[in-house]
């Protein structure tokens, strides 16, 4: 099976709304969509989105951006203010939930407690008037996809929070949609059970083939089981791309600040030439640093590097021709990795990360706080951001 | 110096004291309550069970005066007309109440406020304005209906029936609506998202979680119907009986014990509705 | 997507937007119609339509029979203020305001107890509370008289015990009134301030003795004042079917106290002047408006 990553990568070679003819269908696509409500609170703003068939895609954001309100438009609960959303081509409209082949997996499952497990998955084949035999087909054959075999006949209150979670999946998927949409349905489960199901939803759209939709605020799982992302904010789509795209050439602070960690610094262009420009940042240090056009001198723009790219040396030791230097203000030690909060002037600081990938106890010591150190980079690693 | 020692342990004692005297206080004051809560009916209860005529003393226990009250062709009757107005008017109280719930909680309009205070006004304004009101009106819609279309109707168990809609509709309306208010929304997303259009997502889902709150309105709808008094009073006409009338007519003509039997009897069935009602209303949707 | 076709799109949908609104809109009107409207109707035809006839009756004369004769008049309501009226409407309020008072005396403590007692009892103490409430008002009437005859159980008690020579003569007094009508609306007094002490904030109290505060300032100045919706409405509850009892002043007062409803009565059955009658409903209604104004007024001014 070709790395997801990589198909999508070419199909979004050309970036947001590609004018390329591409092979895959487009399941669903948003023209600048518009949500305003009655209070006056525009929830999402002209957003434009084309997802292909068989993706896993996730819109991702802080509360409040407007990525469940994104969802619900696709599924039919609200209706845009302004704009089309297209499924499979046609425009959507006011066309209730019901009408359209979408479902979806709601945060808190919305399981009917009424209904045991095999009439909650059964329901919507039931709407459908299909016949009964290959309804308790079809029922089996999604819990045993989502291996829930054998719980038929209880009830949801007789559930875990995580097999609940798996009801509500088998009860989308039983009536093979298009297109899933699912509304942060790991929110409620604890850390590690989450990221079990995390690569279970993963394995299991890439055996069912449908296209996922998938809302989150956290980034950690966007990056780990989406084919593109779409990082939203205040309504608007920020950026679109795969998850290395997104995390390795974040387009706007937003972008940088939101996916993983970055230092931003502030600096001042000196020279300039069509792909990278010298910057001199914290007042002292000229740095190359790549960039996407060519920009003028005496330009102000901020300069992104993330901790983990950075490399730091004691000033004393022999490969010590780093980009920066400063001194060590603060040492972090987190298990996996050390923080150096490193003072390369009276206003600049930066986080490096430094992995441990010795025994810190017994063979490399920390390095105290007041050290000298030398910082440097690939050149590629840091980034010009613009606003 | 050792004055300074008992000072302190004093005060604090003190202060127990006067706390726990308080919480005695209290506790009585709950027991006493209690006891002049149940008093009354117990007493009579008890009573309706004397083999004397007299309310001082004790003869010993029969179940004579519940044997007459059972052959008593007009109790009979009276609870016979009771329990048919009773159902009748639960029925149609209950739907209306609930729709009138699902209007309430479910959807907007322009008059909604004005909609719902008057609503509320059967459950506040006191029963004898009502009972009145009513008397006047189907008075006048009778004598009206003669004149102008020689359709002759008379006071009886249909006013009573339309009388006890009226005042216990609002009723149910009202725990039908806290059951809506409480009621989970993404469910009825859920079915949508499913497949099920609105009327569908109504009957499966809607309805079977709201019924418990419906049988409890319901039950307080029956119970209103079969306790009320003044309203019935003024609705009856004459030859039209149900059993708070006819309890109230025997106690104007002096109390016997039969009375006792028939009130005991009355206040049995009450609990058990009311016990009833409690129960469907605790019931959360699972 | 050039900048063209976006506009095109913006402009077609947002058109296309408004008139599918519209139709959400139109059905959804005709749903609130069929929701509201038989409740709506029977309110109307039932209630409204026959309160709004005895308001007509009031301007009435009395016809033979004493039904209604239509003609304006004002008599119904200047009658109403000879004194012998007036009484009546002052015995009633001041009974309902007693009931009030006594009620509110005894409930607040038993409230209190109850919200304070261990979660297991609470729902059970409260079941016991609501099940005299609810059987039936005739029949704890009637229960109250056997209590309080010459030949009841009280009297006998208290004969018995060679505390008085001869029995009292409880029944029929203004006495048994009050008690008749505080038996009955006791609970509506109480389930009201539960609610509010329920969810009354505990760590309050425990600041406010930190501070200093002795039981009565904690009462009279925490919990008092922060309960007082549950007290407003608790006494508004009681206050508005005493002032217009039926039932308890009939059986209990025997026609040596009379309350406005059974003036009501009188005139409608005894002495069938039905305009007077429906003169003195009105008045009624207007004071049990007035109350219900003055709850909400004290409500809102002491929106905390």
């Amino acid at each position: 099976m070709t790395p997801t990553f990589l198909a999508t990568e070419t199909a979004c070679a050309s970036g947001m709304g590609g004018t390329e003819p591409l092979e895959r269908p487009i399941d669903v696509e948003l023209l600048d969509v518009t949500k305003v409500f009655e209070n006056g609170v525009v929830a999402v703003d002209r957003v434009s989105l084309q997802i292909y068939r068989g993706e896993f895609f996730s819109l991702l954001g802080p509360s409040g951006c407007g990525k469940t309100t994104t969802l619900r438009m696709i599924a039919g609960f609200e209706h845009p203010s302004a704009g089309e959303v297209l499924i499979e081509g046609r425009r959507m409209g006011h066309t209730p939930p019901f009408r359209r082949n979408v479902n979806t997996v709601f945060q808190n499952y919305a399981l009917f407690p009424h209904m045991t497990v095999f009439d909650n998955v059964a329901f919507g084949l039931r709407m459908k008037g299909i016949p009964r035999d290959e309804i308790a087909r079809r029922v089996r054959e999604a819990l045993h996809l989502v291996r829930l075999s054998g719980m038929e006949e209880r009830y949801p209150r007789q559930l875990s929070g995580g097999q609940q979670q798996r009801v509500a999946l088998a009860r989308a998927l039983v009536n093979r949609p298009r297109v899933l949409l699912l509304d942060e349905p790991l929110g409620a489960l604890d850390l590690k059970l989450r990221k079990e199901m995390q690569l279970e939803l993963k394995h299991l759209q890439m055996t069912v083939g449908i296209t996922f939709i998938y809302v989150t605020h956290d980034q950690e799982e966007a990056l780990t089981m989406s084919d593109r992302i779409a990082v939203m904010n205040a309504g608007r789509v920020l950026q679109v791309g795969t998850p290395m795209e997104i995390y390795e050439r974040p387009a706007s602070r937003f972008v940088a600040d939101f996916i993983g960690e970055s230092n931003f610094l502030r600096g001042t262009v000196q020279a300039a030439s069509p792909a990278a420009a010298t910057v001199l940042l914290a007042d002292r240090f000229p740095i190359e640093v790549p960039a996407d056009r060519q920009l003028t001198v005496g330009q102000e723009v901020t300069v992104a590097v993330r901790p983990e790219k950075i490399r730091l040396v004691p000033v004393e030791a022999p490969e010590a021709n780093g980009l920066l230097h400063g001194r060590i203000e603060e040492v972090i030690y987190i298990g996996t990795d050390t923080f150096y909060v490193v003072r390369v002037s009276d206003d600049t600081a930066l986080r490096v990360r430094s992995q441990n990938d010795r025994n810190r106890l017994d063979g490399g010591l920390l390095l105290p706080i007041g050290t000298p150190v030398s910082l440097t980079w690939a050149t590629d690693a840091a980034r010009i951001l613009t606003e | 110096m050792s004055s300074l020692a008992t000072a302190q342990p004093a005060t604090t004692v003190r202060k127990k004291r006067r706390f726990s005297f308080g919480w005695a206080v209290l506790n009585l004051n709950v027991l006493l309550t209690f006891i002049f809560l149940y008093a009354p009916i117990i007493v009579m209860s008890i009573f309706s069970f004397n083999a004397s005529r007299q309310m001082q003393v004790w003869m010993g226990f029969t179940l004579d005066w519940y044997a007459r009250m059972i052959a008593d062709e007009r109790v009979r009757v009276a609870a016979q007309n009771s329990l048919v107005i009773a159902l009748v008017s639960t029925l149609v109280a209950t739907v209306i109440g609930t729709l009138t719930a699902l209007a309430l909680e479910r959807t907007r309009f322009r008059v909604k406020r004005m909609y719902e205070a008057a609503m509320y006004l059967p459950i506040i304004v006191p029963e004898i304005v009502m009972a009145i009101a009513l008397l006047v009106f189907f008075n006048l819609a009778f004598s009206w209906l003669d004149q102008f279309f020689g359709l002759r109707l008379n006071f009886g168990l249909g006013t009573i029936t339309i009388a006890h809609i009226a005042f216990s509709f609002p009723f149910v309306a009202v725990v039908v609506r806290a059951r809506l208010a409480d009621f989970d929304r993404t469910l009825e997303q859920a079915a949508q998202d499913l497949g099920a259009n609105e009327w569908q997502t109504f009957r499966h889902i809607t309805l079977p979680l709201l019924m418990p709150g419906i049988i409890a309105g319901a039950l307080l709808a029956f119970t209103l119907s079969i306790d009320d008094f003044v309203i019935t009073f003024f609705t009856a006409g004459v030859g039209s009986t149900t059993l708070p009338l006819e309890i109230y007519g025997r106690v104007r003509r002096g109390i016997t014990p039969d009375v006792n039997a028939l009130s005991t009897v009355m206040l049995l069935a009450s609990i058990v509705l009311v016990l009833g009602s409690l129960v469907f209303q605790r019931r959360r949707s699972f | 997507m050039s900048t063209v076709d976006r506009v095109r799109v913006q402009e077609r949908s947002l058109g296309w937007h408004e008139r599918a609104n519209e139709r959400i809109r139109q059905s959804e009107r005709l749903r609130a119609l069929l929701l509201a409207g038989p409740g709506g109707l029977w309110l109307l035809l039932f209630f409204l339509l026959p309160t709004a006839i005895v308001f007509a009756y009031s301007f009435a004369h009395r016809g033979p029979y004493g039904a209604v004769a239509w003609a304006f008049t004002l008599e119904n309501y200047a009658r109403l203020f000879d004194w012998l009226y007036i009484r009546v409407f002052l015995v009633s309020v001041w009974l309902a305001l007693l009931t009030t008072l006594i009620c509110l005396v005894i409930g607040y403590p038993f409230a209190f107890v109850i919200a304070r007692s261990p979660r297991r009892w609470r729902n059970a103490l409260l079941v016991l509370v609501l099940i005299p409430f609810w059987t039936n008002f005739l029949v704890r009437t009637y229960a109250i008289m056997l209590l309080l005859r010459a030949d009841g159980l009280i009297n006998n008690a208290l004969q018995w015990l060679g505390l008085i020579d001869r029995p009292l003569s409880m029944l029929f007094t203004p006495f048994a009134v009050v008690l008749g009508l505080v038996y009955g609306y006791l609970p509506f007094m109480i389930l009201p301030i539960y609610a509010s002490i329920e969810k009354f904030d505990f760590t309050l109290v425990e600041a406010a003795q930190d501070l200093g505060a002795n039981a009565w300032h904690v009462f009279w100045r925490i919990l008092l004042p922060l309960t007082l919706p549950g007290v407003l409405a608790g006494s508004i509850l009681v206050f508005i079917p005493s002032v217009g009892a039926f039932v308890t002043p009939d059986l209990l007062g025997g026609g040596k106290v009379v309350m406005i409803a059974n003036l009501i009565n009188q005139q409608f059955l005894t002495v069938r002047h039905w305009p007077f009658g429906s003169a003195i409903s009105f008045v009624l209604m207007a004071i049990v408006l007035a109350a219900t104004m003055l709850y909400f007024r004290i409500g809102e001014t002491r929106r905390i």
